[in-house]
């Protein structure tokens, strides 16, 4: 028993701290992506799929052109030509985004397994490490946040972005709008297909750059499914989130330290090492049970401020069709 | 000077929903426009605020031809609609939906949204929290915050499509208040509607239209009478109710709470007589939908008793209460009653008593062609139950009650039905008496109550304000009761 306890001790530190907001840069873009996409009303599926088609992208731009910042926008162009074909089959030809999503997730896999055959074990120039100055210095703080590199800072930038556009501008409450109640948008003059368009491309263009995140950063290279099952759990912690992008980022990093806990864990207990990096999985099952768990929140009725903190109203017309007859 | 329509034509395939119509609504007029259920209103009014596109026509706003080829052309016109079912974001809080698709730049203002909104709110009268989530608000708060976010848009002309149904008659004087005090400062009101009354009350002109025509226009105030000729052809008979011995005791309720709210502390008991009809009144969500759920076994019970024929069914599964011949047949008939997608074969084999493995196709068509041939739907036996009108939706639901029936649980038998059809629905339910049916049903039409019920139970905020013999009692004495103000203490002191 002791063991979990000296596992949890160990996370408590300065440096593994550091390592779990900056390896929860990848997680965070996708995460954001998502969030908008299911806030417009389409639900991104492929997103496993997608992130790593965009992370092999990402990778062989940089490594071919030796120019790291080039590989993020070739994998936000992955992302984004994904999500708009999901979003084209659902509003043009009517087909359903669950099974359209799941499909592109399977071609798109299969698709970076064929294409990224020559890259395995290649590497090229990471993202170079650039401290805040002054901001770094500042005790605790500093090496957590502002000692890492433009990608991790640009991560809290989206999220933080993804907030104030949601919440605190007239596009934001449109955007939310067209994924609740489309026909009430559609009377008050918003234009909700075009906008679902747009919006998809946004989050499917993040969800790429989540992918060359990855790629380019948290584990610089190329390998076979790189970032297998990340996107999976993009879903699940949307959920978790409750369709909020702060919510969701606290999400994030709550999976990140699951799999530092994880990891502390395999020293304790050598003979589990195989099993153990599976565990935040479950664990964020267990997540959602919680978030969602009916008893919970009507205990919590009684305090407003914990009830808004933990509420999840899914996006009513999520997944839907709008046509204008 | 005013809002002309001129030879609108509007087809869906081979229906013409709109065969050529023109009406003209001068400025600062409460227009009234009646209908029975099919009559090619709501397409027309879909046509004046840019949902739809007409085929043909001309639509003219003080004296200049404009083109609505969507609600953002409407709103820009000064074209304002008000949706039966308003059509709000439930979630997202007042003052969100307010600001909604106002037009302006990225940057939302909501404190100066919020002032402007409380002051539109209180010059009509209207009150409510920009802070709380729509979803709270009652359905006619829910019309109000779309009436001044319209007002607020720079609507001229403001469309009301059936702005009545499910709101309380208490909010239903606010509305009527707003439209007279707006068509004074010359606003032009298309009020929607298919009951006489409210037009009555309402409108200075009223326009008559049937089957996608318009059928006859007259200067209010006109007789009732007329009006009903117009919609129907003929002065349709108010029934005289003929009375039917009550029987031994069907359904006894005794001592239940509704646990609606905080104030629900007091509990009400019922006893039901067969053959009886018991109305249940009140504003929507003050008991009456969880007091019938109560009674159909569809919401288990934290105290006291429900027993039907003599028969104990407390905390007994909802299938124990249908094997008891307890039915109950709920408001939303297409979200609860009735499968969307399915055909009315189908349902009939859903609801039959044949539980053989395979079904028998031949019989349940034959079943079906029977019924709906009995029941005078309009439709057939291959129709999906969505592309009924909700009339004929009810007449199925009542094709496929069972012979055999103890006790019938009704919510709003007939809404949104026209005068013909709710008739005779009534007229159904009534010849069931005869076989010992008993039937308690809720209803926010107050005529329907008083005239088809035995008994009227009040309810307020959760509990039973008053008990009234229907046959002594008056529309005030209820309006009274259901605002919560009773009109004889002792008596509804009594009743619990």
């Amino acid at each position: 028993m002791s063991g979990f306890f000296t596992a949890f001790v160990d996370m408590f530190d300065t440096a593994t701290i550091a390592s779990i907001v900056a390896g929860s840069s990848a997680l965070m873009f996708a995460t954001m992506g998502e969030t908008i996409n299911e806030k417009a009303g389409v639900i991104n599926l492929s997103v496993d799929g997608s992130m790593m088609l965009a992370a092999l992208a990402g990778f062989v731009i940089a490594f071919q052109t030796d120019i790291v910042w080039l590989g993020f926008p070739a994998a936000a162009a992955v992302g984004m030509s994904v999500a708009l074909l999901i979003a084209f089959a659902s509003i043009k030809l009517s087909l359903n985004q669950v099974a359209v999503g799941f499909v592109l997730f399977a071609l798109c896999t299969q698709l970076s397994r064929f294409l990224g055959t020559n890259f395995v074990g290649r590497r090229p120039v990471g993202v170079p490490t650039w401290e805040i100055p002054g901001l770094s210095s500042i005790p605790f703080f500093g090496p957590v946040f502002f000692d890492h590199n433009l990608v991790v800072y640009l991560s809290y930038l989206t999220v933080i972005a993804t907030f104030l556009f949601m919440y605190r501008t007239r596009k934001g409450l449109e955007l939310q709008g067209i994924g609740e109640r489309p026909e009430a948008a559609h009377s008050r003059g918003i234009p909700v297909n075009k906008l679902r368009y747009f919006y998809t491309a946004l989050g499917g263009a993040l969800i790429g750059i989540g992918g060359a995140a990855f790629s380019l950063d948290v584990k610089l290279g190329w390998s076979d499914r790189l970032t297998r099952n990340l996107g999976w759990i993009v879903l699940a912690i949307v959920i978790f989130g409750g369709w909020h992008p702060l919510r969701a980022a606290f999400g994030v990093l709550l999976f990140g330290a699951l799999q530092a806990y994880a990891i502390n864990l395999v020293p304790e207990f050598p003979s589990l090492s195989q099993v153990l990096p599976s565990i935040p999985f479950p664990a964020m099952i267990l997540a959602l049970v919680i978030v969602n768990w009916k008893r919970l929140l009507k205990w919590l009725d009684r305090y407003p401020f914990l009830r808004a903190i933990l509420r999840s109203d899914p996006p009513t017309a999520i997944g839907t069709r709008f046509k204008v007859n | 000077m005013g809002l002309e329509l001129r030879n609108i034509h509007k087809h869906f395939g081979p229906v013409r929903a709109n065969d050529g119509i023109s009406i003209t609504v001068e400025t600062g007029t409460l227009h009234g426009l009646l209908g029975e259920n099919g009559a090619g209103k709501s397409t027309l009014m879909k046509v004046l605020s840019g949902f739809h596109s007409a085929d043909s026509g001309e639509i003219v706003l003080d004296g200049k031809k404009i083109k609505l080829a969507s609600p953002d052309d409407a709103i820009e016109a000064g074209i304002g609609m008000l949706h039966q079912d308003p059509l709000v974001f439930l979630p997202f809080s007042v003052i969100d939906n307010f600001v909604l698709g106002s037009p302006g730049g990225w940057r939302l203002d909501r404190r100066q949204a919020t002032a402007e909104m409380q002051e539109l709110c209180d010059r009509y009268g209207f009150s409510f929290d920009p802070h709380t989530p729509s979803r709270l608000l009652t359905v006619g708060e829910r019309q109000q915050l779309e009436i001044v976010r319209l007002l607020w848009l720079g609507a001229r002309v403001l469309i009301l499509d059936e702005p009545t149904t499910g709101i309380s008659a208490d909010q239903r004087a606010k509305l009527f208040a707003a439209l007279k005090s707006l068509s004074k400062e010359g606003m032009s009101v298309i009020f929607v509607s298919h009951k006489l009354e409210e037009v009555a009350d309402l409108c200075e002109r009223v326009t008559v239209m049937k089957r996608g025509k318009v059928v006859g226009e007259a200067d209010m105030p006109v007789p009732p009478e007329r009006l009903v000729e117009m919609m129907f052809g003929q002065a349709v008979q108010i029934r005289d109710r003929k009375e039917v011995a009550h029987g031994k005791s069907r359904l006894t309720v005794d001592s239940v709470r509704m646990a609606t709210g905080l104030l629900s502390e007091e509990s009400t008991s019922l006893e039901v007589n067969a053959g009886e009809v018991i109305g249940l009144a009140g504003m929507e969500g003050s008991g009456q939908d969880t007091f019938l759920r109560i009674c159909s076994g569809m919401r288990s019970l934290k105290q006291g008793s429900v027993t039907v024929a003599g028969k104990d069914l407390t905390g007994k599964h909802y299938r124990d209460f249908l094997a008891a011949d307890v039915k109950y047949l709920p408001a939303g008939r297409l979200e609860e009653g009735l499968i969307e997608g399915l055909t009315i074969t189908e349902h009939f084999v859903l609801s039959g008593e044949d539980r053989s493995f395979f079904i028998d196709w031949a019989q349940a068509r034959n079943r079906a062609v029977e019924q709906v041939d009995h029941f005078a739907i309009k439709g057939t036996e291959a129709s999906t139950v969505e592309s009924l009108s909700g009339g004929n939706q009810q007449r199925l639901l009542l094709a496929m009650l069972p012979h055999e029936l103890s006790v019938l649980l009704m919510e709003h038998p007939t809404r949104g039905l026209d005068i013909e059809s709710a008739d005779w629905v009534w007229e159904q339910l009534l010849a069931r008496r005869e076989d010992g049916t008993s039937i308690v049903f809720a209803s926010a039409d107050l005529d329907e109550l008083l005239r088809y019920s035995d008994r009227i139970l009040v309810f307020f905020s959760g509990r039973v304000i008053g008990e009234l013999d229907a046959s002594s009692t008056n529309v005030d004495e209820i309006g009274l009761l259901i605002g919560g103000r009773s009109a004889n203490p002792e008596l509804s002191e009594g009743s619990q």
